[in-house]
């Protein structure tokens, strides 16, 4: 592997931490990223949060944003994120990131807000503000775990549990002539104006990691570019309230979860030759003449 | 228009131009009735002083919007009225668990449920008690004239800041519709706010991280959270209380009142003194926290009774006891639904207890406590051959 493009230069606070861990002459070849603290993680054997995680970091160091970027902790599993990121965190009420990264970066439209997000927290509890922040085109950066439970209460119906998926609160399966049918978040998503960009992702191989982190990367550069309101959907396992091992774990993603949440990109301005999604949105209504006033001026 | 040039405003739009004046740039809220002027008053203005009005898709996301706002460091407010109000609950909570600052408007209108539209006082137990889980009280403010709108906010945005909490203006209806002549507030210089160095404005890889949140799996750790938080409490309890005191240097009768309430409580009491009564009204500016040492201070100057005014079912008639603490007796007297007593009504309440007799029936009926309480049947409905 060849060796770090740029030097790797830390602040004071950082220097004791890494620099003391490396010996005289040697070479750093993979190193914890700068935008994760050295708080250990608390996700279970085989979850795809971790992953997730470092990736989200990996991004922020390479785009070179962790001193502008202020993150957005969820309820779930991944409530602990704060310690995990080494940017300025918030931690947010069930559901509500979407609300409070919209305040944040309307008081600092120079930082890189993002928020972490659940299937729970961002497709039940949080539709509202999900799908508002998104509408309004608030240019933040929201990563989506959709693992089809609610893991951290142990292992209840989510919004996206698949049909006669079995868990805590649908113990004969999801029954979907009773509870309906899973919610297709990036589908959902691409309909609306104000979103610039939604892929669907996961993180079951090597080339599916690099694929995710492509798009995450994506999805924070849009933000940096102004591009608009960026999502990614990551397909993700949750063994233990799955009840499987890590490997059966992934097993039953690619068998089960791949097929109802095809991945793949649902929405990118940019590809369609747009600079943002307000230029994508008039366009779309080209023949309302109420939404073209101020067009060209 | 020259700063101290009184001008005649609507109470509503007083709100936010002094909110605008003492520093606030940020607003989000949702329509509803009766706070509807001060929402559109910011969203005209805002916009041409470089702050952001956003009309969210609830009262949910408003405050939760306020939470990002306040930890991003900004003076920032939502308004409301009453069955709003109990939407922004949990986001108050989490403001007040994070120590994040942020003023709460609450232009109140009849409850429960969807209520009615006119003035009313019921969510005193609300503002002051419960608004959200968990233990935490914060600064509420109940201004009775338009002037006090302009003067309360801008102080509520200082207490906010000061105590690192939410705040809250609990006004109603009539004061909210209502015109009256106003001085407004000078405005603030920007530069001379208080610096927040715990908000989360990005680490310009310069300090440690700064994180805003409310959640302590550690029981010791949480614990310690909340003493530091009544630390606070403690602290604005003793140096916080404001109150109005007419009349009530040789009171025998006092009538508690606030808001629109002590407008009557006000004429009331200079008639019964007129009558010979010895009346007089003590009417708290911060309902928490309550100004008990005002209570304290009328029972030294001879007050023997408190008669609680209340556009409500009796709500601040229990601080009012729990602040008399038995050295006085208190009783109340109240409308509900939008129905505003009149002066004369409230000193028929007066002249009975000057008199020596029971006050009002139907609303001694109503409080805990009563003066006159029913005995108590202590046989099970089983037993009673029910």
């Amino acid at each position: 592997m060849a060796a770090p493009k740029t030097p790797i230069t830390l602040p004071d606070y950082q220097q004791e931490r890494i620099g003391s861990q490396i010996a005289e002459g040697e070479k750093i070849k993979s190193a914890r990223p700068h935008a994760l603290t050295d708080a250990i993680f608390n996700y279970c054997p085989g979850c795809t949060h971790g992953i997730v995680n470092r990736l989200v970091a990996e991004c922020i160091d390479e785009l070179g944003i962790e001193g502008k970027t202020v993150g957005i902790a969820p309820v779930g599993c991944s409530v602990m994120c704060y310690d995990f990121f080494n940017c300025d965190m918030i931690e947010a009420a069930h559901g509500r990131a979407p609300a409070v990264a919209t305040g944040v970066k309307r008081v600092h439209p120079d930082n890189v807000v993002f928020a972490y997000q659940g299937d729970g927290d961002l497709a039940s509890i949080g539709t509202a503000e999900t799908v508002h922040a998104a509408t309004r085109g608030e240019k933040i950066t929201v990563i989506f775990i959709n693992n089809a439970i609610y893991g951290m209460t142990g292992g209840q119906m989510a919004p996206t549990s698949l049909p006669n998926q079995v868990t805590q609160t649908s113990p004969y399966g999801r029954d979907v002539s009773k509870v309906g049918y899973p919610v297709r978040i990036a589908e959902l998503l691409s309909t609306l104006d104000g979103v610039a960009y939604v892929e669907r992702v996961t993180c079951d191989s090597r080339a599916h990691i690099l694929q995710a982190k492509k798009a995450i990367k994506k999805a924070f550069q849009n933000q940096i570019d102004g591009v608009g309101y960026s999502l990614v959907e990551v397909v993700a396992t949750c063994p233990t309230n799955w009840g499987m091992t890590p490997q059966d774990a992934f097993q039953w993603l690619r068998d089960n979860m791949l097929p109802y949440y095809p991945l793949g990109v649902y929405k990118d301005v940019t590809a369609d030759g747009f600079a943002n999604a307000a230029e994508a949105a008039l366009e779309r209504a080209k023949d309302c003449p109420i939404a073209q006033q101020g067009r060209g001026e | 228009m020259a700063e101290n040039a009184r001008v005649l405003m609507k109470g509503n739009e007083v709100l936010a131009e002094a909110a605008m004046r003492a520093g606030c740039r940020f607003f989000f809220g949702y329509p509803i009735t009766p706070q509807t002027e001060l929402a559109a008053y910011m969203a005209k203005k805002l916009p041409l002083i470089g702050g952001t009005f956003l009309q969210a898709e609830s009262e949910i996301a408003a405050i939760n919007m306020v939470y990002g706002a306040a930890a991003a460091g900004a003076r920032v407010m939502t308004s409301s009225s009453s069955p709003g109000v109990s939407l922004k609950g949990e986001g108050v909570s989490y403001m007040a668990g994070a120590d994040v600052p942020g003023v709460i408007v609450n232009v109140e209108r009849g409850g429960p449920g969807l209520g009615g539209i006119q003035p009313s006082q019921s969510d005193y137990f609300q503002a002051t008690r419960a608004l959200g889980h968990g233990d935490f009280y914060m600064p509420v403010l109940a201004p009775s004239t338009v002037q006090e709108m302009a003067d309360l906010i801008y102080l509520a945005f200082d207490l906010a800041d000061q105590y690192r909490t939410p705040a809250m203006i609990l006004a109603d209806g009539m004061i909210g519709q209502m015109m009256e002549p106003v001085e407004l507030p000078p405005e603030r210089d920007a530069s001379a706010l208080p610096e927040k160095p715990w908000a989360t404005t990005g680490t310009k890889m310069q300090r440690e991280h700064n994180v805003v949140n409310s959640l302590y799996l550690s029981p010791e750790k949480l614990e310690d959270t909340n003493r530091e938080r009544f630390a606070r409490y403690a602290e604005i309890r003793e140096t916080q209380q404001r109150q109005e005191l007419m009349m009530c240097d040789d009171a025998e009768i006092v009538v508690v009142a606030f808001g629109a309430a002590s407008r009557i409580a006000r004429t009331a009491v200079r008639d019964a003194r007129a009558k010979g009564i010895k009346a007089g009204l003590l009417r708290p500016i911060t309902l928490w926290p309550y100004p008990t040492k005002a209570i304290d201070q009328v029972i030294e100057n001879g007050a023997k009774q408190f008669l609680s005014v209340e556009l409500n079912m009796g709500q601040m008639v229990e601080d009012v006891r729990l602040a008399a603490n038995g050295r006085a007796d208190v009783s109340f007297y109240g409308r509900t639904g939008g129905v505003l007593p009149t002066p004369e009504e409230v000193l028929e309440q007066i002249e009975k207890l000057a008199a020596g007799e029971a006050p009002n029936a139907s609303a001694r009926a109503t409080v805990m406590g009563s003066v006159l309480p029913q005995p108590i049947d202590r046989k099970s409905s089983y037993e009673r051959g029910e």
